[in-house]
């Protein structure tokens, strides 16, 4: 069975046991197509939920964590701050499937996230007190502060040697928002991160096509050319 | 008040693989059946199409089809010292929600547990002396064999599309399955999956090494199948998103496009979604259930729904939990060690080693549930002798990977930054370049692990959460030393470019990250009421018309996924419902 091209009919008689798996083979091919033809789509500016100071902090923490290089353009251009924005706007943010009752206790590291704030909430908090951090120790909140320093503050602030007076516990707010990067350069564009499948592109991972039934034997111990699809790619 | 309704003879809590089961086989039967689920309806044609559900943010990062803790979670701790707290978001474990339940986002892992389980106690005292099994090991034998249910194994596999390749057919050892297999008495539905590069080569090396690989038997069609109900599964393509994601191509085994819809389509069953069951009403005589009151999610409205038979199908978790709101048989107290119900919560444990080959290509996003290779050398293998490393139980290794979805795949060598360029540069390196191999581990029943309600914290219905006691215990820290050294000694063998080796668990359970949704204990089965909270065919000692369903009735927990004997067993109790208590109701053992 090695490098027998994909064989759609094949596929179609073998894999249609409901009209739902003839639908996503039969759209693949032309959303290949109108890809080819549409211009790229851009992130819709804006912030639904993030304040100016908040933008320029997240803006600074995506692009350093994120930089332009020849593997992808720079966070901001990916639109990862606009992800973390949007998240923050929508019910994720304001902590849908989140138990918030009370009483609230610290307990231990086994237990998890035990703060009574929804992500949009612990945003705001953890943001200025990571900034009021940055000014008492650099003398400029991070977006002003040079690279260096931006990734001495970050490194220390990742492995728990940063703690926020009268704040929320730094290392929690590190982690979700360290999360948040990852899920706002791998997540579907329709998010509004990983824009133009930059970050897809990046590790080689096709996106929404997956039809590897021959590919599996085809590409083994081959490199997939892949050339990522997103959902809107095939809406 | 609730509004009371008719009465029927059956009524199920909840609609994934045990309800469907049910629904259709009791339905089918005569019995006017109805089923009360908490979630909505779900259908592959509405809520599974491309390419709405290639969506790694909303169904796995956001566990959309899983159930909202904001509405009913439980409290955590890992010892009775402790104050437990909410588990506010999920993490650990998943529970599934909706018509089909977990059902319809399992990854399909199939196993037969045997005799090595069920005679577990007996086993071990008539090898090693009692004295061998710690005082506060609180395991027992199941009161059931290996021979009872292996003909409803079989009819499970069949309806579900099992793909794999038998090891044992009726005492025969077959080529290129698990010589550790318990007898059966046929081949699989289906051959096992297309091989993944990853597999091939922890295959090689483990039998290199003297174990004995085999493909893992999955509810991933190999290709396309019609079941013996004439349900119609389409061919696995390999897709990568099947944990957490319904299948969108029908290709694996669920309960809502196999028994679920054939029993739809009977007039004696009637479904109805967001019915949220609180409690189950006893008699005044307390020797029997006479329904249960639920709520409507969509309304606000509470019913009673009176029942000749109540049947808890819901997930392991909420039928412990409906068990203690609804004050039926004794809880189980952790000083005394009296009463059943809670009684023997266990988990699962787990190591993984990841292996970089510069230069290789696993394309890891060309995969499925339960595409990998298995070795059962230190689980199913009852000649492997656990005395030298004092331990009881045993794990599956296995190499391969079920997807390769990036906010969650991105395999680095330990050392790498966590950002930057060199971060960038390594993610673009490694993700097709690296694969694993893990073990799933077993564990045994202790005295300090169960369930209660707790004392605090509500749901969303003014109504106790469950209170989970749960830690690891040196048996298990025992076995884990022996499986990261297990692991890691196959891997170096693998002579990968660079190693993150396995490392031996030996601290506390935690509640972050996900770990594995295989809960089970808390309404155990056995041969004694003082010991059990259910008999052989998962009823109820105190109430004869109440029955279980789920890994919720497992005395202690195996290596292996729970869904083969969970829908083996619905299959055995459905068949002692049909043809001896709808014709006598009592009890089918006598206590």
């Amino acid at each position: 069975m090695k490098n027998v091209p994909f064989n759609r009919r094949a596929f179609l008689k073998s894999a249609v046991a409901s009209s739902a798996a003839a639908v996503s083979v039969g759209l693949p091919q032309s959303a290949q197509a109108q890809q080819k033809a549409a211009a790229p789509p851009t992130p819709s500016a804006g912030y639904a939920f993030l304040n100016p100071d908040e933008a320029a902090f997240i803006e600074a923490v995506v692009d350093h964590m994120v930089p332009a290089d020849e593997l992808s353009p720079k966070g901001s251009d990916m639109g990862i701050n606009t992800f973390i924005d949007r998240a923050l706007a929508g019910g994720w943010g304001k902590g849908d499937r989140l138990y918030m009752q009370g009483p609230w206790k610290q307990g231990v590291p086994s237990q998890g996230y035990q703060l009574p704030l929804t992500p949009a909430e612990l945003y705001r908090a953890g943001i200025a007190s990571a900034n009021a951090y940055c000014v008492k120790t650099y003398s400029k909140p991070f977006d002003k502060m040079p690279e260096t320093q931006r990734q001495e503050f970050l490194v220390a602030w990742s492995t728990g040697k940063v703690n926020f007076e009268n704040g929320p516990p730094a290392r929690v707010f590190f982690t979700m928002l360290y999360q948040n990067v990852i899920e706002g350069m791998f997540s579907d564009p329709l998010y509004g991160g990983n824009q133009n499948k930059a970050g897809w592109k990046m590790i080689g991972f096709p996106g929404v096509i997956a039809v590897n039934q021959q590919n599996i034997e085809k590409y083994r111990d081959k490199k997939f050319p892949a050339n990522p699809l997103g959902i809107a790619d095939m809406s | 008040m609730a509004q009371k309704l008719k009465g029927v003879d059956v009524v199920l809590v909840g609609l994934g693989w045990t309800g469907g089961i049910l629904a259709k086989e009791l339905s089918e039967a005569g019995m006017k059946v109805v089923a009360l689920e908490r979630g909505a309806m779900r259908s592959t044609e509405k809520d599974f199409a491309v390419p709405m559900i290639r969506d790694e943010l909303r169904y796995s990062a956001r566990n959309d089809l899983m159930q909202n803790p904001a509405k009913d979670t439980l409290t955590i701790r890992n010892n009775p010292s402790q104050e437990a707290l909410p588990m506010r978001r999920l993490g650990s474990f998943l529970p599934g929600e909706g018509v089909g339940g977990a059902g319809v986002h399992w990854n399909g892992h199939t196993w037969r547990w045997t005799d090595m389980e069920f005679k577990v106690r007996s086993l071990y005292e008539e090898r090693y002396g009692k004295a061998y099994i710690p005082a506060d090991m609180t395991i027992q034998d199941w009161g059931i064999t290996y021979a009872e249910l292996e003909p409803y194994y079989d009819r499970f596999e069949y309806t579900a599309g099992i793909s794999g390749k038998a090891g044992n057919i009726r005492g025969k050892i077959q080529p290129g399955g698990s010589p550790f297999e318990a007898p059966r008495a046929r081949e699989y539905p289906l051959p096992p999956l297309r091989s993944s590069l990853a597999g091939e080569m922890f295959a090689v090396a483990a039998s290199a090494n003297g174990y004995h690989p085999f493909p893992r038997p999955t509810a991933n069609a190999s290709r396309a199948y019609t079941n013996p109900d004439g349900a119609r599964l389409g061919a696995c393509q390999y897709c990568g998103f099947c944990e957490r994601f319904g299948c969108e191509a029908n290709a694996k085994g669920s309960p809502h496009i196999t028994v679920i819809p054939i029993a739809m389509r009977n007039p004696n069953f009637e479904l109805r979604t967001h019915a949220w069951v609180t409690k189950v009403l006893k008699d005044s005589g307390g020797k029997r259930v006479t329904g249960v009151t639920y709520t409507s999610v969509l309304n606000g409205e509470e019913y009673e729904q009176p029942a000749q038979l109540v049947i808890l199908c819901a997930y392991a978790i909420n039928n412990v939990h409906l068990m203690l709101l609804s004050g039926l048989g004794v809880p189980y107290d952790a000083v005394t060690q009296k009463g059943v119900i809670g009684k023997n919560y266990c988990y699962q444990t787990g190591a993984g080693a990841t292996l970089f080959f510069e230069g290789r290509h696993f394309n890891p996003f060309m995969s499925t549930g339960g595409l990998s290779m298995v070795a059962d050398d230190y689980n199913t293998n009852l000649d492997f002798d656990r005395g030298p490393h004092g331990f009881i139980g045993g794990y599956s290794l296995s190499g391969g990977m079920t997807g390769g979805r990036p906010i969650s795949f991105r395999p680095l060598p330990s050392g790498t930054p966590q950002w930057g360029k060199a971060w960038k540069a390594a993610t673009a390196q490694w993700y097709g370049s690296a694969m694993t191999i893990s073990s799933s581990g077993s564990v045994m029943a202790n005295r300090y692990n169960y369930y209660d309600l707790d004392p605090t914290y509500r749901n969303a219905f003014g109504q106790p959460l469950m209170r989970m006691t749960f830690d690891y215990k040196e048996n298990e820290h025992r076995m884990s030393r022996h499986t990261a050294q297990a692991i890691n000694e196959i891997a170096k063998s693998m002579n990968p470019t660079s190693l993150n080796p396995a490392t031996a668990r030996t601290d506390p359970w935690t509640v972050v990250p996900y770990q594995s949704t295989h809960n089970t204990g808390g309404t155990i089965m056995g041969v004694n009421p003082r010991t059990s909270a259910v008999n052989k065919y998962l009823q109820s000692w105190d109430y004869h018309n109440l029955f279980v369903m789920g890994a919720s009735v497992f005395p202690h927990n195996s290596a292996y996924n729970p869904t083969g004997p969970v829908g083996a067993l619905t299959y055995w109790t459905a068949e002692a419902i049909k043809k001896r208590y709808a014709k006598n109701p009592g009890p089918l053992v006598s206590a």
